[in-house]
């Protein structure tokens, strides 16, 4: 097991899918020379060549089609966005055409291809730099919306997402992609649509994705010392979601907080809660909560971007909700 | 001076009939309610079709927009398909999951029938890309609309196809009308094929409702294309006799501006050619008419036959192993 950064995962996860299939190459701003905005493909150039790694001009709906096209003729794109708040410049080739494909043509084009980047709030962005994408991107048929949160999440995710013969939405954050964890020496892949239990417990059910995950973490740790019990999931894949993972783990605790980072109305946050509600109706003690961004757009200030996030003390207090307490 | 033969150029005409009578006949469909939706006719521009076709190889790409019926047909997908698919039925080239906007074979490398103006241009951009990357020498020819020159994708892919030398023949089918504005009122410059200045790519014009011109025009431009793969934006001068779907009655131009193409028409010339020099006559062409429409009329009938859409259908292929 080695101690690796989120942006090498990232990397490992395309080389080796590169090394595997001639087919998978990378395009997008500043991934070839620069070595990536965030330095996520570092290396690739020189290990690749410029065949397979390519710096794209800045013109998301221009190389996400053509990432589409290519997909049509037989290869298997991964296409970076520098950031989802730019990649919604893609979102006619995203949602119009590399969704719909496959449906439109009844089988016959299948779309295998990644959109892969940062999304939602960094630190000190602004509006235009901060927002998250998942509820729009999970609204649509055709698409799969993966968001890890861990280095070894994230490269096992990767690297099915690469093989998977649909279009899939892979969701990564800026302020991630220095966190550190264990991923095995030996090759692993991780199956779209299967969620995580991140920490066990037996009080309430915490559910998060991306960095909101650690987050909850952090707030299931000040909830140990109150004597609340947590237990946290990663759905890890929002679409499809691993719903049997989260109705187990409610029907266990009878609690349940949902932690998503971006607006609450027609939210991800909000599909699980209607989801938990009609599930697990009988077993519910409490209405499900959720802790979103205020329904704002995001201010700069560094004090007034922590004031509309999700929080620690905010899901400590969802948790007390539902507990009562 | 025609210096293609007499034999191929009949062969042509007689395709441009048949496309002529089948859209008419899926016009006359559509005023039955035999179905609905969006339908948009691509009579009086079955010239481009036809000649940029001929110089095609079966393992060449071609993408386009909504006004594709012929397009389709002329790539190699079944008439009496098309026609399935217009009726919403099973038989119908994508099972009725499509209707008019949207035919597809993977086989015959017909990539759509797209419906979004414009959409199509950055994808005939990767399949350029992925030509190149392949190592063949195949093209794909991406069809749009005057119209679509002003979308910011088609100038986004013109600069990545220009950029990286991608082997795609954008042909922009000038039928003069964007729905119904005047392409005219809503562009800076007369000559759309202008647009390619601004990448330095290679373009020209063509007199689109004239076969020969349009056939051997782009018999010139594609090996080219294959010998040193580079992109191209070819301008066809054509026109839409019919309104730009067949609910639209086209009261924004003149009935005086109609004829004057239609005195042009592509079939008709051909035809008058044809006689003049000796390699057709009136009974032959009346002839081929005939088979024209009975092949059209065979086309409807056996869209007749074929059973509803199953309705499992709606369900399948919203991702690739929902096959």
């Amino acid at each position: 097991m080695a101690m690796i950064q989120m942006r090498e995962a990232l990397g490992q996860a395309m080389i080796e899918e590169m090394e595997r299939d001639a087919n998978v190459f990378l395009m997008g701003e500043e991934v070839a020379q620069y070595d990536g905005a965030y330095k996520v493909s570092k290396g690739m150039l020189a290990k690749f060549g410029p065949k397979r790694v390519w710096d794209s001009p800045i013109s998301e709906g221009g190389f996400a089609g053509l990432g589409v096209g290519a997909a049509m003729a037989g290869l298997r794109p991964i296409i970076e966005m520098m950031t989802w708040n730019f990649g919604i410049q893609a979102f006619d080739q995203i949602v119009n055409h590399a969704a719909k494909m496959c449906y439109m043509s009844a089988g016959q084009f299948k779309i295998p291809i990644v959109f892969r980047g940062p999304n939602g709030a960094a630190h000190m962005l602004g509006a235009q730099h901060s927002q998250a994408y998942e509820a729009m991107l999970t609204n649509v048929p055709g698409l799969k919306v993966i968001s890890p949160s861990t280095p070894y999440d994230a490269k096992g995710l990767l690297k099915s997402a690469i093989r998977d013969d649909n279009p899939i939405i892979f969701l990564e954050s800026e302020i991630m992609y220095a966190l550190k964890g264990e991923v095995p020496d030996e090759e692993y892949l991780i199956p779209i649509g299967k969620g995580d239990v991140k920490r066990a417990g037996k009080d309430v059910t915490l559910i998060a994705w991306n960095k909101m995950l650690h987050l909850c973490m952090e707030a299931a740790e000040k909830l140990a010392e109150m004597g609340i019990d947590a237990e946290v999931i990663d759905p890890r894949t929002l679409q499809p979601l691993d719903e049997e993972l989260i109705f187990e783990s409610v029907r266990k605790t009878h609690r349940c907080v949902v932690v998503d980072e971006s607006w609450s109305f027609a939210s991800v946050a909000a599909q699980i809660a209607d989801r938990v509600t009609r599930s697990c109706f009988d077993e519910l003690d409490a209405p499900v909560e959720r802790v979103h961004c205020d329904f704002v757009l995001m201010p700069y200030a560094e004090h007034l971007e922590q004031a509309v996030m999700p929080s620690v003390d905010k899901v400590i207090q969802a948790v007390k909700d539902v507990m009562y307490l | 001076m025609v210096a293609t033969a007499p034999a191929l150029l009949k062969e042509m005409y007689r395709e441009m009939l048949f496309y002529r009578r089948f859209e008419e006949r899926v016009n006359q469909a559509y005023q039955k309610g035999k179905f609905a939706g969006f339908c948009h006719l691509h009579i009086g521009q079955e010239a481009v079709c036809v000649g940029v076709q001929q110089n095609l190889r079966p393992t060449d790409y071609v993408i386009s927009g909504y006004r594709s019926h012929t397009q389709a047909i002329a790539k190699g997908i079944e008439a009496k398909t098309v026609i399935a698919e217009l009726f919403g039925k099973d038989g119908g080239n994508i099972r009725g999951k499509g209707g008019s906007m949207h035919m597809f074979s993977k086989e015959k490398r017909f990539l759509g029938g797209h419906g979004i103006v414009g959409g199509q241009c950055p994808i005939a951009a990767g399949v350029g890309f992925a030509i190149r990357y392949q190592k063949t020498d195949d093209v794909i020819v991406c069809y749009l609309g005057d119209a679509a020159t002003n979308q910011g994708q088609f100038f986004e892919a013109m600069n990545m196809a220009a950029t990286w030398a991608l082997p795609v023949l954008y042909i922009i089918e000038n039928n003069r009308y964007g729905m119904g504005t005047d392409i005219r009122r809503t562009t800076s410059i007369d000559r759309l094929s202008k647009r390619a200045l601004a990448f330095d790519m290679d373009h020209s014009e063509v007199d689109g409702m004239d076969l020969v011109k349009v056939y051997e025009h782009v018999g010139k431009i594609i090996p080219e294309m294959r010998k040193k793969p580079r992109p191209y934006l070819l301008e066809a001068m054509t026109y839409r006799y019919r309104g730009h779907s067949v609910s639209d009655p086209a009261t924004y131009r003149t009935k005086e501006e109609v004829k004057s193409y239609q005195d042009r028409d592509p079939i008709t010339t051909l035809g008058e050619w044809l006689k003049a020099n000796g390699h057709s006559t009136d009974e032959e062409l009346k002839s081929f008419d005939k088979d024209a429409r009975a092949k059209a009329q065979a086309c409807e009938d056996w869209a007749d036959e074929s059973p509803p859409a199953l309705l499992e259908m709606a369900w399948k292929h919203v991702y690739a192993e929902d096959n």
